[in-house]
């Protein structure tokens, strides 16, 4: 054994600066390979099969939206960390921003124009995550912010989705700005078409009549987005899998859109759509799994957790039901959001040792 | 037989990495050319050396006595020449240097005369004043003095528990000798068991040791002894004393609680053993099986002397030449040495010889995504990500609220975080700033209680030196007048100047506040009254100094309990000359007052 003994576990370039002096590493001198990028890594693959089912009813101009939001989000979240100062190559890598933007993209209309989604997922990564300091700093979702302030200033456009079986070229027409011809082409989600049929028809029609004549509707929810639910649920489950998600957070979201949708549902079942047209419509499965777990925004107690969830839940159900907005996920997410510090102080868990206090 | 074990939340299963150093059996480690022994090798107080450079020492001999009662004693691991007793470098991340005893073997190995005892004979005390002056303490890492340990509780049914879970990775020591020794350890746990009057012993063993349950097995058939072996099941940190506790008895203790309230003891297998030869054999503590692995070729456990420098073993057991770094303990919550010649101590059940291939540098440090990964593996159930918050923050008030004083730094958080954050110095940093701002709290407290005193006496010298001028002149006038001047009223001036000092202790008092009327403090007229009528003053007095004493103690440091022993050892320090400071200004006091 060589005499010369270096205390060679100095990190390398430190990221993040310490409260304290030494850059010396204490134990555990071992550690398990998990990193942020294999975490950010595995929910993006867990949105692929969403991506495909969305591909198959609504075609593939939500690939082109797909490229554009990563392009923008990689794009501003470089330039803001050149602007402070930050090591880029590392936060580039963590692949969260990418997160972003196919979060985004998967809740905005996949023909909306392309500058939409450019400055939506500016939006997100600029102001809501970087401007607060970045990765693990934003209180807010970036996602839902953007979907909120975008919904807020583009409602038309928000709100015109393709009909199954619009063609790739039309598609790409529309979202490099084309002229839209309304009807031909676009229309309402299912929630909206419902939203909008419940509120023309002024009493007139029960909901399993409007669902019943409409094209936008299909077996349970909506036509074609009951499958990409679906293939949103089996995406979650292989994150659960993987203990990236707990069950809390899906579980409580979705027990939550089941119950109020079904008191409503249960007091008058003509004006207000079963819970199963609620979770299998919408943005229901996709902020189940992968918006309402966002870690950074979210509760992390085991009871936050589920408040957090389930108090979402409510206000999706309660905004999409009286609102004015199609759907309600986002502000739902924004509004849990805020009440996170509370949630979290108000239910810690008692520590070991504790539990009889 | 079957028995219901419970959970422990959370915990981690790294590489265990135990095999390697398994396959060979236990050897004796040949003696190095000098020992290093530190006088301070357990919780509690340092050792006073009993020996001067150039004695020589009988193998066995006590070499430093122990400090008051919660202190150990340690002992002359070989016979041989001291060279020196000066302070060297002990086996501590820190490099700080503590006083040491350094022995020159003279390799004849010659014991001090040993006295066996029975114990069964022996008063319990008797058996604890043993135990102490041998130097026995816990050799499971917490070098916590065994007799503090050993007392029964009176109306309680006490269980003892056995650890020999060991779930560091690397570490075998405690497997080793189970497997090899597993009566003496037994014999070791039968005296334990007389002095707790415990009715049950259990031996808890992780499953990935099924040797040495075996073993244990056999030797408590063998003993004809009723001791369960419970085999638990392998995930780190189940070899904590409180989370074996848990596992196998249900019972949660709470932190800074003691296990005795709860009916439970625990203590290491290399304890037992130790205890058996302290009493059954006469032996002091002076060596310990240890573990030599990691970057070394022909990885095993060693019987080692203590103050045997770690290089010595790694040379033994053949560093690998890349090594660069020796790890005393586990990875998971071993300590980095200063240098690879620090002395093996009673706390050193593991060296870990390690290279930059072997232990690579972490990644960087990210920030922290609330994954609450860190929560799902805590065994104390802490919000480890709060606590990182706030710590990082310096809001070290926040960080107490959320029990970082219940962290145990097993390192688990750390362990499975995908930011890499080094968690557990997070911790460390805050409670390092913790205990020195109740320091600096404490030292504030006693300097302004000093002040004050100082402005009461000058207060009441003055007063004294008036009433003397004012019984002079009443005696010249007394010869002129021949009456009496009534000697209430300087007596009355001075209960006034008391008052008025006691008054004072919530605020930083002025040298020349006035008097204030005695009526505001109702405790000093009331102590005056209950004193001896003859002297008023002195009551006071000793009021104002024993309100003062208890203001002290209140305000004394909190959190001191799972101290490191260099910590320890600072804070014994700056006690001990903060007492004689006191005892300096208390014999100042009583001089001017008298």
């Amino acid at each position: 054994m060589p005499g010369s003994h270096t205390l060679a576990t100095v990190a390398p370039r430190a990221v993040m600066r310490r409260p304290w002096k030494s850059d010396l590493n204490n134990s555990p001198y071992v550690r398990k390979p998990a990193s942020v990028q294999s975490v950010m890594l595995r929910v993006l693959l867990a949105l692929v099969p969403g991506i495909a089912a969305y591909v198959w009813y609504f075609g593939a101009g939500i690939l082109v939206n797909l490229a554009i939001a990563s392009a923008a989000a990689l794009a501003g979240e470089a330039a803001m960390l050149h602007a402070r100062g930050r090591p880029m190559g590392i936060f580039l890598a963590d692949l969260s921003a990418i997160v972003t933007a196919w979060l985004i993209v998967l809740t905005f209309p996949p023909i909306v124009p392309w500058w939409i989604t450019a400055g939506a997922t500016l939006f997100a990564i600029v102001i809501v995550k970087q401007l607060y300091g970045g990765l693990g700093q934003n209180p807010f979702n970036p996602a839902m912010a953007a979907y909120a302030i975008t919904i807020v200033a583009f409602p038309a456009l928000m709100s015109q989705w393709p009909h199954a079986g619009v063609d790739f070229a039309s598609q790409l027409d529309l979202i490099l700005g084309g002229e839209r011809t309304l009807d031909a082409i676009t229309g309402a989600t299912p929630l909206d078409a419902l939203r909008t049929a419940m509120h023309s028809a002024a009493g007139t029609q029960t909901v399993a009549q409007v669902l019943a004549g409409g094209t936008a509707f299909g077996l349970f929810g909506g036509r074609g987005w009951e499958w990409i639910a679906v293939a949103y649920l089996l995406g979650g489950l292989y994150l659960w899998q993987q203990r990236i998600i707990s069950w809390h957070m899906p579980a409580a979201f979705i027990s939550g859109i089941v119950v109020v949708a079904g008191l409503l549902h249960l007091i008058n079942a003509d004006q207000f759509a079963a819970p199963i047209f609620h979770l299998l419509s919408g943005g229901t499965m996709l902020a189940a799994f992968f918006i309402v777990t966002d870690p950074v925004s979210g509760a992390t107690t085991p009871r936050g957790k589920l408040i957090f969830a389930a108090g979402a839940a409510l206000v999706t159900v309660v905004i999409r039901t009286f609102g004015a907005y199609p759907d309600g996920i986002a502000f739902a997410v924004l509004l849990m959001n805020i009440c996170v510090p509370l949630i979290d102080m108000k239910t810690q868990p008692p520590v070991f040792g504790h539990k009889d206090d | 037989m079957m028995r219901e074990l419970f959970n422990f939340h959370g915990g981690v299963k790294p590489e265990t990495n135990k095999a390697q150093s398994t396959r060979e059996p236990i050897v004796v480690a040949p003696l190095p050319p000098h020992l290093v022994v530190p006088l301070h090798q357990s919780i509690g107080g340092t050792p006073h050396p009993l020996v001067q450079a150039g004695e020589r020492v009988l193998k066995g001999q006590r070499i430093g006595a122990a400090d008051g009662n919660v202190s150990a004693a340690v002992h002359a691991p070989t016979s041989g020449k001291i060279v020196a007793v000066e302070p060297r470098v002990m086996a501590h991340t820190s490099g700080l240097a503590m006083l040491s005893v350094v022995i020159e073997p003279d390799g004849e190995e010659a014991w001090m005369p040993l006295y066996p005892s029975n114990y069964r004979s022996m008063q319990p005390d008797e058996i604890r004043d043993t135990l102490r002056d041998a130097g026995v303490v816990g050799l499971g890492g917490a070098v916590f003095p065994s007799h503090l340990k050993l007392k029964g509780a009176r109306d309680k049914r006490m269980t003892l528990i056995l650890n020999g879970a060991e779930c560091e990775p690397y570490i075998t020591c405690d497997d080793m000798l189970m497997r090899e020794r597993a009566q003496d350890i037994l014999r070791g746990a039968q005296i334990m068991r007389h002095m707790l009057g415990a009715q049950d012993v259990l031996i808890g063993i992780e499953d990935n040791k099924p040797e040495a349950a075996q073993a244990m097995r056999e030797a408590a058939r063998a003993l004809g002894e009723r001791m369960d072996v419970v085999v638990v099941p392998t995930r780190y940190p189940a070899g904590g004393a409180k989370q074996l506790i848990r596992v196998l008895t249900g019972i949660e203790v709470p932190h800074g609680s003691r296990s005795t309230d709860y009916g439970v003891q625990c203590f290491n297998v290399g304890t037992a053993y130790a205890i058996h030869e302290t009493l059954n054999l006469g032996r002091p503590l002076i060596s310990r099986i240890v573990t030599v692995s990691g970057n070394v070729e022909r990885p095993r456990n060693y019987e080692v002397l203590f103050g045997t420098p770690m290089s010595h073993l790694v040379k033994l057991a053949g560093g690998r030449p890349d090594t660069d770094r020796t790890i005393m303990g586990g990875p998971m919550m071993g300590y980095l040495m200063p240098n690879p010649d620090v002395p093996v101590v009673k706390a050193t059940n593991c060296v870990i010889a390690g290279s930059r291939a072997m232990f690579p540098p972490p990644p960087p440090e990210m920030p922290c995504i609330r994954c609450t990964a860190c929560v799902d593996v805590c065994p104390a159930d802490l919000q480890p990500h709060e606590m990182y918050w706030f710590a990082r923050a310096k809001n070290f008030g926040k960080a107490q609220e959320y029990h970082l004083f219940d962290c145990i730094e097993c390192g688990c958080c750390a362990y499975v975080c995908p930011s890499h954050i080094p968690l557990v110095d997070y911790y460390r940093f805050a409670k390092t700033e913790i205990w020195a701002r109740e320091r600096d709290k404490a030292a504030a407290d006693s300097a302004r209680e000093r002040f004050e005193f100082r402005t009461f006496r000058e207060e009441r010298e003055k007063e004294e030196k008036a009433a003397k001028l004012a019984a002079k002149t009443a005696a010249g006038r007394q010869t002129a007048e021949k009456k009496a001047v009534p000697a209430a009223a300087p007596a009355g001036d001075a209960l006034q100047a008391a008052a008025a000092a006691a008054q004072a202790e919530g605020t930083v008092a002025t040298p020349s506040a006035p008097p204030q009327p005695a009526t505001a403090d109702l405790s000093a007229p009331v102590a005056a009254e209950t004193a001896p009528a003859a002297d008023p003053k002195k009551a006071l007095i000793e009021a104002a100094i024993e309100r003062a004493r208890k203001q002290r103690e209140a305000v004394s440091p909190k959190n001191t309990d799972n101290l490191s022993d260099a910590k320890r050892a600072e804070i014994a320090e700056i006690e001990a000359r903060r007492a004689k400071i006191r005892e300096m200004a208390k014999t100042h006091d009583e001089d001017g007052a008298s």
